[in-house]
C-alpha cells in the first residue's frame, strides 16, 4: 500500500515505491520536474520522513530524504508514491 | 602565448551547500577576483592556488548545481564550462568534484554524472571531519577505486584541511600533460533522460553501499534547532525578531559611519572650494562629482550592515529556513520564497536589494522580484518624508496613544509593502499568466558555525561591487543630472538661485501643467530633477529652489516654509508621489545591468510613474474636495 507524500501527516516515514508525475500545473513538464525530484533524492527505494509542515495550509512541507532535507510544495510533493513504514 | 605557460586552470563543481565556496576560499586567500561572465550576470571567481610542490594552479568556483542537466543562468555557466562550450572561457585542465561528506547519494549522482564527460577529476569529500563525528565510516581507497578517480578528503574551515587536496591536484596535472581542449565524451554529451538519472543513481547507490561502511546518525543540533526554528508559529515569531533586529542595526549601527562618511565628503566639498577658482570648475567637482557620488556612497554603511546579517544567516544555513517560512506568503502574490531576502534587502536600498535576487534560479521569478524591488520603502525616502510629515502633520496622539506622525509614516511604510505584493501579483496575472511559476523546491542544509573569514571576504566582494558601480554607471547620472542643473549658468545680476536658470529649471516648468492636477509647483517640479540622483537629494533641491542655505542641515527652517507655500494637499500628495516614484537613477541603472534589458528598466519606470502620478492625483484631489487643496 502506498501513499501520495504529498498527502501525508507530519512525522510519517517510508519508502519510495515510484515517482510519477501527472498533470501539468507545476510550472514545468511532468518529465522536468521528475527529473528535478530525482536530482534532489526522491529516487525509488530512498527513505523519506516528513518533518515539518508550514502554518497556512499545512504546506510547504520539510522533508528528511535520505541524507538530506528538502523543502517543497505538497502538489509537487503528491508526485512521490511512498510505502509507509510500521510502527 | 601557449596554454602551457599560463597557470593550469582548475575548476570547482559541486552541489549548492558542498562547502564548495568555502574550500574555494580556503585555498585562494583573499587573492581572488569577482568578476561577471561577459553578458550574463552570473558571477566569476577566480583565485589563485599554490599546491605543495609549489605549482601555482588557477581556481575558478563554478556555481552550485546538482546535475549538468543546467535550469538556471548559474548552471548554464557551470555545464558550459564543464564542458568546454563557454566562448572565451578556457577549458579546465582537472575538475575537482567537491561533495558533501554527510550526504553522498546525491553529490556522488553528479560525480558520475561528470565523469562521463572524461576530464581528469579528483573527488573531494568536504566536510570530512563532520561525517566523521557522526559516525560515517568511508573507505576513501574503496571509493576511488570503484569511481576511477583519485579520491582525498578536506576540511575547509580548518587549517591544513586541504593540504591533502593540493597535493593530489599536483600529481594529477604532473600526470597528464597537455590537456585536449576538448573530448569526444564532451562533445557528444546530451542531457539525461529520468531513466538515464534512475539508473546513475542506482549506480551511485551500489558504490556507496560497497564503500560506506557505517552510515552516519542525522545531526542532532539541526534536528533539534530545527524544531524550534521551523516551528509553524514559534518559527515565524523567530524570524520576525531576526528581522527586526536587522532593522536596528540596519538604522542605528549605521548611523555613525554614515555621518562620516557625510562629513567626510563634506569636508572635501569645503576643500575643492578652497584649492579650486570659483565657477563652473568647482561646481562641476564639488557640487556633481562629490556631492553626486557621496550622496551614493553614504549608504554603503547600511549595505554592509545588511549583508552581514545575510551572509551570517547564510553560512549558518538559516536563509534556506527563511525561504521556507516565508514561502507561502509570498507565493500568494506569485513570488518565490527566496524573493524574500532582496525585498527584504530593499528596505535600506533597492541597489542591494536588486543584486541579491541573483540566488532565485527561475529567471520569471527574478524578474518579478526585482520590478516590485524599488517599491519597498528604501531609507533614501526618510528624509523627504521626515521633512513633509514634520512640517504638515500635526505631531499630535490619535486614540490617546498613538503619535499621529508615527502612524503617517508606518502608512507609508505599509502603503510600500503592499503596492510590491500586489503589483507581483498583477505581473503574475497578466504578464505571464500562461507560464505558471516554478516549483518550490529547496534544500534545507545542517546548521553549522558560521566562519569569520568567509562572512569577512563576503562583505568586501558586495562592498567592491557597490563601490565599482558607484564609481562607474551611477557616477555617469550624476554627471548628467549635475549638467541639468546649472547648465546654462546664472546671470551676473541673478536675483533668483542659480538652479532657477538651468535646464532643470525649465523642465521643471515645461512639466508644470502635467503635474498641476496633483498639487505640484514648479518648485517641487525642479528639485524632482536633481532629487533623480537619490530621492533625499529633492531635500537639498528644495531648500536650493526656495532659497534656503543647509536645507539638509536644518530641516525645521526648510519646513516652516514649506508650510508658507504648500498646501496639505500638496504636501500629502508629494508623500504619496514618492512612494511610487521611480526617483534614483542608480537604481534604474542596476535594474539595466541585473535585468540586461533597456525594454524591463523602461517598463519598470513606466509602470512606477505611472503609480506615483495616479497616488499623488488621487490624494490631492480628494485633499482638494476635502477643503485641503
Amino acid at each position: 500500500m502506498t501513499v501520495p507524500l504529498g498527502a501525508a501527516p507530519v512525522g510519517m516515514a517510508g519508502r519510495i515505491r515510484a515517482v510519477r508525475v501527472e498533470g501539468n500545473e507545476h510550472g514545468l513538464s511532468a518529465d522536468e520536474l521528475e527529473r528535478r525530484l530525482i536530482e534532489l533524492g526522491f529516487v525509488e527505494g530512498a527513505r523519506v520522513q516528513i518533518l515539518h509542515e508550514g502554518l497556512f495550509g499545512r504546506d510547504p512541507i520539510a522533508v528528511r530524504v535520505n541524507e538530506a532535507t528538502v523543502a517543497l510544495r505538497r502538489r509537487e510533493a503528491a508526485s512521490i508514491l511512498v510505502e509507509p513504514e510500521r510502527g | 602565448m601557449s596554454e602551457l605557460t599560463l597557470p593550469a586552470r582548475v575548476a570547482l563543481v559541486g552541489n549548492p551547500n558542498s562547502g564548495k565556496t568555502a574550500l574555494f576560499n580556503a585555498l585562494t586567500g583573499s587573492r581572488q577576483k569577482v568578476a561577471n561572465y561577459p553578458g550574463v550576470t552570473v558571477e566569476r571567481k577566480e583565485g589563485p592556488a599554490v599546491t605543495p610542490a609549489g605549482l601555482t594552479v588557477r581556481l575558478i568556483d563554478l556555481p552550485g548545481t546538482y546535475s549538468l542537466r543546467a535550469r538556471s543562468l548559474d548552471e548554464v555557466v557551470t555545464r558550459d564550462i564543464v564542458l568546454g562550450r563557454l566562448e572565451g572561457e578556457e577549458v579546465p585542465r582537472l575538475l575537482v568534484c567537491v561533495a558533501d561528506s554527510t550526504n553522498l547519494r546525491v553529490a556522488l549522482r553528479l560525480a558520475l554524472e561528470l565523469r562521463r564527460v572524461g576530464r581528469p577529476m579528483i573527488l573531494a569529500l568536504n566536510m570530512f571531519d563532520i561525517a566523521r563525528h557522526r559516525g560515517f565510516d568511508i573507505d576513501l581507497g574503496r571509493l576511488s577505486a570503484e569511481l576511477g578517480i583519485p579520491v582525498v578528503s578536506s576540511v575547509a574551515v580548518r587549517r591544513g584541511g586541504t593540504r591533502d587536496l593540493l597535493a593530489r591536484i599536483d600529481e594529477a596535472i604532473d600526470e597528464q600533460g597537455v590537456q585536449l581542449a576538448s573530448t569526444a565524451a564532451a562533445a557528444s554529451w546530451s542531457e539525461p533522460n529520468a531513466a538515464q538519472l534512475r539508473a546513475t543513481q542506482r549506480e551511485a547507490d551500489r558504490i556507496l553501499d560497497a564503500a560506506v561502511k557505517a552510515p552516519g546518525r542525522p545531526d542532532g543540533f539541526t534536528r533539534r534547532l530545527d524544531h524550534v526554528l521551523l516551528h509553524p508559529l514559534l518559527g515565524r515569531l523567530i524570524l520576525l525578531a531576526i528581522l527586526f533586529l536587522m532593522f536596528q542595526a540596519v538604522f542605528t549601527w549605521a548611523q555613525a559611519p554614515m555621518d562620516l562618511i557625510k562629513s567626510g565628503f563634506d569636508g572635501l566639498a569645503a576643500w575643492a572650494a578652497v584649492v579650486l577658482p570659483s565657477g563652473w570648475v568647482l561646481s562641476f567637482v564639488r557640487d556633481g562629482v562629490i556631492s553626486g557620488v557621496g550622496s551614493v556612497i553614504v549608504f554603503l554603511p547600511q549595505i554592509l550592515t545588511l549583508f552581514f546579517f545575510i551572509l551570517l544567516l547564510e553560512d549558518f544555513g538559516y536563509m534556506a529556513r527563511a525561504a521556507f517560512l516565508m514561502d507561502r506568503i509570498m507565493g500568494g502574490a506569485g513570488l518565490h520564497g527566496r524573493a524574500f531576502i532582496p525585498l527584504l534587502s530593499s528596505f535600506a536600498c533597492a541597489i542591494p536589494g536588486i543584486m541579491a535576487t541573483r540566488v532565485i534560479s527561475s529567471r520569471r521569478g527574478r524578474l518579478a522580484t526585482i520590478l516590485v524591488a524599488p517599491l519597498m520603502t528604501c531609507s533614501a525616502r526618510i528624509p523627504v518624508y521626515t521633512l513633509v510629515i514634520a512640517a504638515f502633520i500635526p505631531a499630535r496622539t490619535v486614540f490617546g496613544w498613538l503619535s499621529l506622525q508615527g502612524l503617517v509614516m508606518f502608512g507609508l511604510y505599509t502603503a510600500g509593502i503592499a503596492s510590491a505584493l500586489g503589483m507581483s501579483w498583477v505581473f503574475n496575472r497578466f504578464l505571464w499568466r500562461r507560464e505558471p511559476g516554478e516549483p518550490f523546491m529547496l534544500e534545507l542544509p545542517d546548521y553549522k558555525r558560521p566562519v569569520l573569514r568567509n562572512i569577512a571576504l563576503g562583505l568586501v566582494q558586495r562592498g567592491q561591487i557597490f563601490l565599482k558601480r558607484a564609481g562607474t554607471t551611477i557616477f555617469a547620472m550624476m554627471v548628467v543630472i549635475w549638467f541639468l542643473c546649472s547648465v546654462p549658468p546664472a546671470p551676473p545680476d541673478a536675483a533668483e538661485p542659480a538652479i532657477n536658470y538651468s535646464l532643470a529649471a525649465r523642465i521643471g516648468q515645461a512639466i508644470e501643467p502635467v503635474l498641476r492636477p496633483v498639487g505640484f509647483n514648479w518648485q517641487i517640479d525642479v528639485a524632482l530633477v536633481p532629487g533623480m540622483a537619490a530621492r533625499e537629494v529633492a531635500v537639498a533641491a528644495l531648500g536650493t529652489v526656495y532659497s534656503i542655505a543647509g536645507a539638509d542641515e536644518n530641516p525645521g527652517e526648510l519646513g516652516r516654509v514649506l508650510t508658507a507655500h504648500w498646501s496639505l494637499g500638496t504636501a500629502l500628495a508629494l508623500l504619496a508621489w514618492y512612494v511610487f516614484a521611480p526617483q534614483c537613477a542608480s537604481t534604474l541603472s542596476v535594474v539595466r545591468r541585473e535585468t540586461n534589458s533597456w525594454k524591463w528598466t523602461a517598463f519598470l519606470f513606466s509602470y512606477m510613474l505611472a503609480l506615483a502620478y495616479l497616488a499623488a492625483f488621487v490624494t490631492y484631489q480628494a485633499a482638494a474636495a476635502l477643503g485641503a487643496g
